[in-house]
């Protein structure tokens, strides 16, 4: 777990820059109240104290990064709250949470106070770099209190009417190094490709639900955009795929153990975001598209159980043939 | 590089699984050290069950002198005869308790130190394969790789079945243990004598001889003998196997070595295989050189608690701790004693246990090795790294949770039966969960149901 929060660091040290310091206030107070409430649960159902596992501090840190920065700091306490108690410590703790508590939490949240949840802040610090800009002071933008509200880059790709169209969205570029609305650690692709790479590395995860869940979006909206390659781009980059992708659906606990599952409930969670991303009428679908197929691994798992080493490949013929003689 | 192609297996897909198993320390401290032989020790104590099946009946009586190399027990059934390893007086015939907490008979000797052969030892008459299977049951020889499988029993190989290759298991991808290692370095002509021997009666005419490639010197050697003894039809080659536990497992390195997978439930013949560890056939070489049956065994002697690790020839019998004095004595207070290797190896409660003929190694370790791997248990995180690890394929993870709640029809699905119990699993998770004591239990519980129908 230790691993996961190094690999989240570029991003948080990301969110910082862009958003300001309220980034790091919004972090903190996701982390503490998920380790306070975890110690609380255990200790109120008398359970050996599971702080030490550093679970409650990746979920505090993933619900974070999944909150526009201006959000009210009781809403991420009520997050928080839903995340650890209710989705983690009521169906027994770390391991045994059936979706992930992080997404869960903003779920409820984005629910419950919509307005709120969708009130994007043009990221701030950057901007003050940019000496073009006259709105922002230096104190203001780096204390992130007056920053612009603006629409995400979502919002817009949903009225996409092709490449002329974009001087409303931010360039490439900036979508890449996150100089874009949006949660707090979802913007800065750079930051969490590099989490990927040391997640990776250290061999926490593997590569199989990351190149999945991302190359299943691209070819779709390849197909959508009708090979449109900045559509495509604008798709991949915007909203939270990549933070999705690469530390919410490689929870352990909440995706299939075996390759092929992996492989399968990939592909799921990438054609389920992009039909919400394009068909539905959110504009974001990541979350939604992780909880739904997070629902569907006992059965994925049911169906993809790996064969003990050495059985006999049957073909399905005769498997049919092997149940008719049963029947007979 | 290999983390590379892992990486690649993972997106790639219908990618061919790899064999799984994971890399353990090498340690193998004791692997230039050539095997010296103990002194002739006081008294021994041989039970006679040392091998699957029933124990042995005793064929001498209290007070008889027995010489090195005489039988002294005969088994009825599955099993293999029991031979002296020294020469004395048989002290008495009584129970003693064993390393699995059960009590076998047992033939005590005392030794006159003069280590006197018997004098009917003479090389066995080796025409035909009736008179060969004879010699090997003779022999007393059991898997010598830690099963305790009697040997002629396996080479009587059901006339349905046709053998096609030997081969050779000399993997021994346990850390700590290196005396397969020393047999291949200085005394390969015993292994090859045993070998062709062995090919000539099965008609076999591919011998694969599997060794981890991080043992370059056996592999030197040993290529020199098969350079020698591939003629007149026979064909030995070596097959440097990745260093990677558990490559000894029979099914592994078949799988390794000829890309052949065993079914479960069945054995190797079933694919046209037979395995001999290279120990073993050197016991058999030297058998149809001398007639000296199996009677001493080699034995890494190991670990942070040892004075002098060594390997050591020990005679059967002679108690375990005769042969840590012979190694200097401890050094430190043991704090975890192993009959075996670290990965499967039994722990000991004591050390006043004889060696046994299917022992390879004795490992004791002080405390500070003994808490590197060892903590408190904690929830599985599902990380899937048991599965990944699993060398037969297995949800280890599931198994567990299958064994806790007794679900037998989910177990009888699960495969456990086919668990090797190689402790790969056990040793790649991560929450110190132990798994191998789960798997065993699921297959207690399959039993269980078994007997009951």
């Amino acid at each position: 777990m230790q691993d996961v929060i190094i690999a989240m660091t570029p991003a948080m040290i990301a969110a910082f820059l862009l958003f300001g310091w309220r980034s790091i206030l919004v972090t903190a107070v996701s982390v503490i109240s998920c380790v306070f409430f975890e110690w609380l649960v255990r200790r109120i159902l008398k359970r050996p104290c599971s702080l030490n596992d550093y679970s409650a501090v990746v979920t505090g840190i993933l619900l974070a990064f999944n909150l526009p920065v201006s959000i009210p700091i009781w809403m991420i306490v009520f997050g928080a709250a839903v995340a650890i108690i209710v989705v983690k410590q009521f169906f027994g703790g770390i391991g045994q949470n059936f979706v992930n508590p992080a997404l869960m939490g903003r779920i409820v949240l984005l629910s419950s106070f919509p307005t709120q949840m969708a009130t994007w802040t043009e990221s701030g610090l950057w901007q003050h770099l940019n000496p073009a800009n006259p709105n922002l002071t230096r104190l203001q933008s780096f204390m992130g209190v007056d920053a612009v509200t603006v629409a995400s880059p979502l919002h817009e790709l949903a009225n996409y009417q092709g490449s002329e169209s974009l001087s409303e969205l931010p360039s490439l570029l900036d979508m890449f190094l996150g100089r874009r609305a949006g949660s707090i650690g979802e913007t800065c692709i750079f930051a969490l490709i590099i989490g990927l790479i040391y997640l990776l590395y250290r061999r926490v995860i593997e590569a199989t639900i990351p190149v999945y869940y991302i190359g299943t979006v691209a070819i779709f909206m390849l197909l959508i955009g009708k090979f449109d390659l900045t559509y495509l781009a604008y798709q991949l980059l915007a909203g939270g795929l990549f933070l999705g992708a690469i530390f919410m659906a490689t929870d352990y606990s909440t995706c299939p153990l075996h390759r092929k599952g992996k492989i399968i409930y990939a592909i799921g969670c990438g054609l389920l975001t992009s039909l919400i991303r394009v068909y539905g009428s959110l504009p974001e679908g990541t979350s939604f598209a992780i909880i739904l197929m997070n629902l569907l691994v006992p059965l994925i798992e049911r169906y993809t159980i790996p064969k003990p080493f050495g059985t006999p490949k049957v073909s399905r013929l005769a498997k049919l043939k092997q149940m008719k003689k049963k029947e007979a | 590089m290999h983390s590379l192609s892992t990486l690649i297996r993972n997106v790639v897909p219908f990618a061919r699984n790899s064999q799984g198993g994971v890399h353990v320390a090498y340690k193998k401290s004791t692997h230039d050290m050539p095997v010296v032989s103990m002194p002739a020790p006081k008294k021994v104590i041989i039970p006679l069950r040392q091998h699957i099946g029933a124990p042995c009946v005793a064929v001498v009586k209290k007070g008889d002198y027995v010489a090195v190399g005489q039988m002294i027990a005969d088994c009825q059934g599955l099993g293999a005869p029991i031979h002296s390893s020294v020469s004395g007086k048989v002290k008495k015939i009584a129970d003693y308790p064993t390393t699995q907490g059960m009590h076998t008979p047992a033939i005590e000797i005392e030794s006159d130190g003069l280590m006197t052969p018997y004098e009917g030892l003479t090389p066995p008459n080796l025409e035909g394969r009736e008179n060969f299977l004879a010699a090997v049951r003779q022999s007393g020889l059991v898997g010598c790789g830690g099963a305790g499988f009697p040997t002629h029993v396996k080479l009587n190989v059901p006339s349905d079945k046709e053998i096609k290759y030997l081969v050779v298991n000399a993997a021994e991808c346990e850390p700590y243990i290196s005396v397969d290692n020393r047999q291949m370095i200085d005394g390969s002509e015993d292994v090859f004598y045993g070998l062709v021997k062995v090919a000539k009666f099965l008609e076999i005419d591919t011998v694969v001889i599997g060794i981890e490639d991080n043992k370059p010197l056996a592999i030197e050697t040993m290529q020199a003998g098969c350079d020698k003894y591939s003629k007149d039809g026979l064909n030995i080659r070596i097959h440097a196997l990745p260093s990677c536990y558990p490559q000894g497992a029979e099914k592994v390195i078949i799988n390794s070595a000829l890309d052949l997978a065993i079914p479960p439930g069945k054995l190797p013949a079933d694919v046209g295989c037979v395995v001999m560890n290279v120990t073993s056939l050197a016991v058999l070489g030297k058998f149809f050189k001398t007639g000296m049956p199996l009677v001493s065994r080699n034995l890494t002697v190991d670990g942070s608690a040892i004075c002098n690790p060594k390997n050591v020839c020990a005679p059967l019998g002679v108690s375990l701790k005769e042969i840590i004095d012979f190694c200097g004595g401890f050094k430190e207070e043991p704090k975890k004693i192993l009959m075996g290797g670290p990965m499967m190896g039994i722990a000991l409660d004591n050390i006043d246990q004889p060696v046994l003929k299917y022992n390879n190694a004795l490992l004791c370790f002080s405390e500070e090795d003994r808490n590197e791997n060892f903590g408190d248990e904690y929830p599985c995180i599902r990380c899937g790294r048991c599965v990944t690890v699993c060398p037969m394929k297995l949800m280890p993870t599931s198994i567990k949770r299958f064994a806790s709640v007794e679900n037998t029809d989910q177990l009888k699905i699960s495969g456990v039966m086919v668990c090797m119990e190689c402790g790969s699993c056990a040793y790649a998770c991560p929450s110190n969960i132990p798994l191998v004591q789960y798997m065993r239990l699921g297959k207690s519980i399959l039993r269980k149901e078994a007997a009951k129908k």
